[in-house]
């Protein structure tokens, strides 16, 4: 994963953030991460930030173009660069966003916090139900042995976790698994994947998270994860 | 009358579908319910050999859909059996031969004389099950204590809630009291755990059930067999009756611990 892309769902979609470096190479490292997460990235429509960068409007055209043939629309772009927008809507790509404003309260400070996107789910997984979402995944009840989930974020899930979950499938390796009862299939974070070895203990809410490229589950502790 | 339409289904093949139509066709009809099971799987029809019926066969579902008969010409009525009719599935065909509106429609026409249509799903989840589900007004999602059956049970289950024909209840068939006992076989309370349904029935391994398919005898009739005590109580339940779950020696109380999980919130018709 090139640290120089940052893929997060927002509700137009998929939302990746550019970083600083050579653009030519970032271009190349996007067009791989489409290609070898189809999975995740097929059918969305992809929204770029490009920051400072400047990009042409033939080389942007043609950027749409190869994401297009992996079944992904690029719909919008933002960019900080007059130039680059205007080759944008050239392009017929969206170049702003309205963001609702949190409505000022007349308190001197702003104390609501933002977040990110996520969905919702309130019922029982069963085996052959998946949910393909590139936020963050919140399940209440059970999800069984043959069900997936593939996640572009955190994935929590309120209930005994058996089946397949996969954490930032679009990259994010600081992406979490939680479970009141950790037991999946199969559980992946990032590219790296872990078997929960069978155990017959009692079962308690765990976390599962990279360290080290390695997947790890710790007990839920209250008090080592205020941060 | 108006009859409740019952489908029975798994997914997996092989785990009692069949037996536990038949079985549960003849213990209605022994409390004197009148009852017509229709074999739902076209083109590997069994329902009639185990109901002991298969040479009496004229007419088949597909004859029926396709206006070669009338639905009465397909009906095979049991002599040993005061009020248990056969639609026998056809041999030949295949499951397209016959639609979901088409099942809606023979059951709308059953409903009106009989006490209850039981449908024999086949595995799968393709057209044959679709079929079979479509008439539904309860679901019997039938298992056995086995990782790969359970797992087909669940998808089932997923199936009907989205198709809004649940809540499914479950019947888990060929537990067997001996290997529970060693802990070498998923526990009863383990499946239930997992599917989150309501249990009707638990029946035992018990050869006595191949006997009697062999002789094309449902077992139900045999008062001493322990699987054919299982079935009868599963008919008792599905009239309405609070009947107590055998107890198989499972250990540990399962069956006490069962009795607190369904006692309240049982559905009862
Ligand atoms: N409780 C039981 N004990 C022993 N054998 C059983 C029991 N239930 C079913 N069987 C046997 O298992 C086989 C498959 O049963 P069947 O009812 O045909 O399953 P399905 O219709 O689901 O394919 C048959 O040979 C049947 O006699
Ligand atoms: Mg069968």
């Amino acid at each position: 994963m090139n640290p120089n892309i940052e893929i997060k769902g927002i509700s137009e979609g998929l939302l990746a953030t550019i970083g600083e470096g050579d653009w030519t190479e970032i271009r190349q490292a996007l067009l791989e991460l489409i290609q070898t997460q189809a999975d995740f990235f097929k059918g969305a429509d992809l929204t770029l930030n490009v920051g400072d960068h400047e990009i042409k409007a033939a080389d942007l055209g043609k950027l749409r173009d190869q994401i297009s043939e992996n079944d992904v629309i690029l719909r919008g772009l933002i960019s900080k660069s007059p130039r680059t927008e205007e080759n944008a809507k050239s392009l017929g790509l969206t170049t702003h966003f309205e963001r609702p404003q949190p409505e000022r309260s007349g308190k001197a400070f702003d104390t609501s916090v933002g977040g990110d996107e996520a969905i919702f789910v309130q019922r029982t997984l069963r085996s052959g139900n998946n949910i393909i979402y590139p936020g963050h995944v919140v399940v209440i009840g059970d999800v069984n042995p043959g069900a997936e989930i593939i996640s572009g974020g955190n994935i929590i899930v309120w209930g005994r976790l058996r089946g397949t979950v996969h954490a930032g499938a679009s990259g994010d390796e600081t992406a979490l698994v939680c479970a009141l009862e950790l037991a999946p299939t199969q559980l992946r974070i990032a590219e790296t994947v872990s078997i929960t070895p069978s155990s017959k203990k009692k079962p308690k809410p765990e976390v599962a998270s990279l360290k080290d490229g390695q997947v790890i589950a710790e007990v839920w502790d209250i008090h080592k994860s205020k941060k | 009358m108006a009859a409740k339409v019952l489908t029975v289904t798994s997914g997996k093949g092989g785990v009692g579908k069949t037996t536990i139509t038949a079985n549960l066709g003849a213990a209605l009809a022994s409390h004197n319910q009148k009852v017509v099971c229709i074999d739902g799987d076209i083109g590997l029809r069994n329902l009639d050999v185990v109901l002991g019926l298969e040479n009496r066969i004229v007419y088949d579902i597909v004859d029926v859909v396709e206006g070669r008969c009338k639905l009465r010409q397909a009906m095979i009525r049991d002599k040993r059996i005061e009020g248990l009719f056969l639609i026998p599935a056809a041999q030949t065909r295949d499951k397209t031969a016959v639609s979901p509106s088409d099942m809606v429609r023979i059951c709308d026409e059953l409903r009106p004389d009989y006490d209850w249509v039981i449908i024999d799903s086949p595995a799968g989840i393709e057209r044959g099950f679709r079929n079979a589900l479509a008439p539904a007004d309860r679901v019997f999602v039938v298992t056995n204590p086995e990782v790969s059956a359970v797992r087909d049970a669940d998808r089932i289950i997923g199936i009907t809630e989205a198709e809004e024909k649940g809540p499914a209840q479950l019947i888990i068939n060929r537990i067997n009291p001996a290997m529970v006992e060693r802990g070498d076989m998923i526990s009863t309370i383990d499946i239930v755990e997992l599917l989150a349904i309501e249990l009707i029935g638990i029946i035992p391994e018990d050869s006595n059930v191949i006997v009697s398919t062999n002789r094309g005898l449902p077992i139900v009739l045999d008062g001493k067999s322990q699987a054919g005590q299982a079935l009868q109580n599963i008919a008792r339940r599905v009239m309405g009756e609070n009947v107590p779950f055998l107890d198989l020696n499972d250990q540990g109380g399962f069956f006490k611990q069962i009795g607190k999980l369904f006692s309240s919130g049982g559905k009862n018709e």
